[in-house]
C-alpha cells in the first residue's frame, strides 16, 4: 500500500509529465491561456489516462510480451509480438479517446460540452503514449500502472491549471516584444520546473 | 502555390515548426541533453517526417476524410516502428538513451501536424520537399539547444572534452541547471527571443 502511494506521489509531483519529462508540451502551451479550459483539458487528461494506462498494461501483459501468448497453448509460447508495441499502444489510446467521447456525448452531455474540442485532441497528447511507454518500460503491474495513470494524469492537471493561472496575470505585465507569446511561456514553464525540482528526493 | 524552394526554405526560419507553430516541442526538450542524442533524433524524425509525408501524399485521394487521423497514425506509427528497430540494430546504446522518446515521435504533433497541414492537400514531391524542409527546421532548434546544454552542462561535446572541469584539474564549473529539465525550458524561450528580435513579424500581440 505505501508503496502504491509513494508510486502515485512520485507520479504525480516528483517525475511530472509535463515539467520533468516535456511530455503533452504541444497542448499544455497551446491551451492554457485561460484556467476554465486549462481544468476541462486536465480532466479530460486525468480520465482518459485512468482508462488508457491499466488497459495498455492488459494488453502488453497477456497479448505483445515476449511468451505472454503461452496461455493460448504450448506453439504460442516462443511468439514475441513486442514490435507492435507502439502501434498497439496508439491503437488502444485512439479507440478509448472515441469511446469516452461517445460515452461521455450519451450519458453526461454537460461535461461533453465543456471539454468539447479538447477531447478527440487527447490521441495525440504525447503525455497518454508516454505514461503507457513508460509503463512497458518500468514493467509495472495492473494495479501499479492504474496508480501511475491518476498520479501522472493529477500531476500534468495541476501543472496546467498552474499555468494558465500564470499567464492569465501576465497580461498586465510589460514583457519584451520579442519574448510575448510562446517565448515567455518558455520562460515561465521553465521557472515553475525548477519549483517542481523541490519534491525531487522525496519519499514516503 | 508556393515553390518548391519556398516549402524548403520557409520552415528553417520564417515558420520555424517548434519556434513558431508550436509542434513537436515535447521531444525537442527531453532528449538534448546531449548533442549526440540531439543528432540522432532529429535524423530519425527527418526520416518519418518525410516518409509520412509522401506516403500520406499518396494515398491523399484514396482516404476517406471521416477515418483520416486513424489512417495517418497508421502510417506514422509503422515508420516509427521501423526507425526503432533500425535504431536498435545499429545504434544500440543511443536508443536506450532515447528511451520512450523514439516511440513517442508517433505523437510528435509535428509529423501529424505536417501530414494534415501540408500532405493531405499536395502532390507527393513538394509533400516530401515540405517534410524535409520541416525536419530540418525542428532539427536546427534541437542541435541548438542540444548543443548548449551539452557544452555548458557538463563541459563536453559529443563526450569530448571541451572545457575542463574543475573537478578534474581544470578552469570550468559546470551549471548543472542546464542539464535538468529547466535549462531546457529557459534555452528554447531565448531561441524564440533571438528569433524574433532578428524576425520582428513573428512577434506576438499579446502575452
Amino acid at each position: 500500500m505505501e508503496h502504491l502511494l509513494s508510486l502515485a506521489v512520485k507520479a504525480a509531483f516528483v517525475e511530472n509529465m509535463a515539467l520533468a519529462y516535456f511530455l503533452g508540451m504541444c497542448s499544455f502551451l497551446a491551451v492554457s491561456k485561460k484556467v476554465d479550459t486549462a481544468i476541462g483539458l486536465g480532466a479530460a487528461v486525468i480520465f482518459v489516462l485512468t482508462v488508457t494506462t491499466p488497459l495498455n498494461n492488459l494488453l502488453y501483459t497477456y497479448i505483445l510480451k515476449e511468451g505472454a501468448l503461452s496461455w493460448m497453448g504450448e506453439d504460442f509460447a516462443q511468439v514475441d509480438l513486442s514490435f507492435l508495441t507502439f502501434l498497439t499502444l496508439i491503437g488502444t489510446i485512439a479507440a478509448s479517446v472515441q469511446i469516452v467521447e461517445m460515452t461521455l456525448d450519451k450519458y453526461a452531455p454537460a461535461l461533453y460540452s465543456a471539454l468539447g474540442v479538447f477531447l478527440p485532441l487527447i490521441a495525440v497528447n504525447c503525455a497518454i503514449l508516454g505514461a503507457s511507454l513508460f509503463m512497458v518500460e518500468r514493467d509495472y503491474n495492473l494495479v501499479e500502472s492504474t496508480v501511475f495513470g491518476v498520479g501522472s494524469g493529477i500531476g500534468w492537471a495541476m501543472a496546467i491549471i498552474a499555468l494558465a493561472a500564470i499567464r492569465e496575470k501576465m497580461r498586465y505585465s510589460n514583457v519584451p516584444d520579442g519574448l510575448r507569446g510562446l517565448g515567455i511561456t518558455f520562460i515561465v514553464t521553465g521557472l515553475m520546473a525548477i519549483g517542481f525540482m523541490a519534491f525531487a528526493g522525496i519519499q514516503l | 502555390m508556393a515553390s518548391n524552394k519556398e516549402v524548403f526554405v520557409d520552415p528553417l526560419f520564417n515558420d520555424n515548426p517548434i519556434a513558431l507553430q508550436v509542434l513537436g516541442i515535447c521531444s525537442a526538450l527531453a532528449v538534448t541533453t546531449k548533442l549526440e542524442t540531439s543528432l540522432v533524433m532529429s535524423a530519425a524524425v527527418i526520416a518519418v517526417m518525410t516518409l509520412s509525408n509522401l506516403f500520406v501524399s499518396l494515398l491523399r485521394n484514396k482516404i476517406p476524410p471521416s477515418i483520416r487521423i486513424i489512417v495517418q497514425l497508421t502510417i506514422i506509427a509503422s515508420l516509427v516502428i521501423v526507425t526503432d528497430q533500425v535504431l536498435k540494430a545499429f545504434l544500440f546504446e543511443t536508443s536506450k538513451q532515447l528511451s520512450v522518446f523514439v516511440g513517442l515521435i508517433i505523437t510528435n504533433c509535428i509529423v501529424m501536424g505536417r501530414a494534415e497541414a501540408f500532405a493531405m492537400q499536395n502532390p507527393p514531391l513538394p509533400s516530401v520537399i515540405d517534410g524535409i524542409g520541416n525536419g530540418i527546421g525542428y532539427a536546427i532548434v534541437l542541435i541548438f539547444v542540444g548543443f548548449f546544454r551539452e557544452l555548458l552542462g557538463s563541459g563536453k561535446l559529443f563526450g569530448i572534452e571541451i572545457l575542463p572541469l574543475i573537478t578534474e584539474g581544470g578552469w570550468y564549473t559546470p551549471n548543472g541547471l542546464l542539464v535538468l529539465a529547466p535549462g531546457a525550458f529557459f534555452l528554447i524561450g531565448f531561441f524564440i527571443w533571438g528569433l524574433r528580435t532578428w524576425k520582428p513579424e513573428q512577434v506576438e500581440e499579446t502575452n
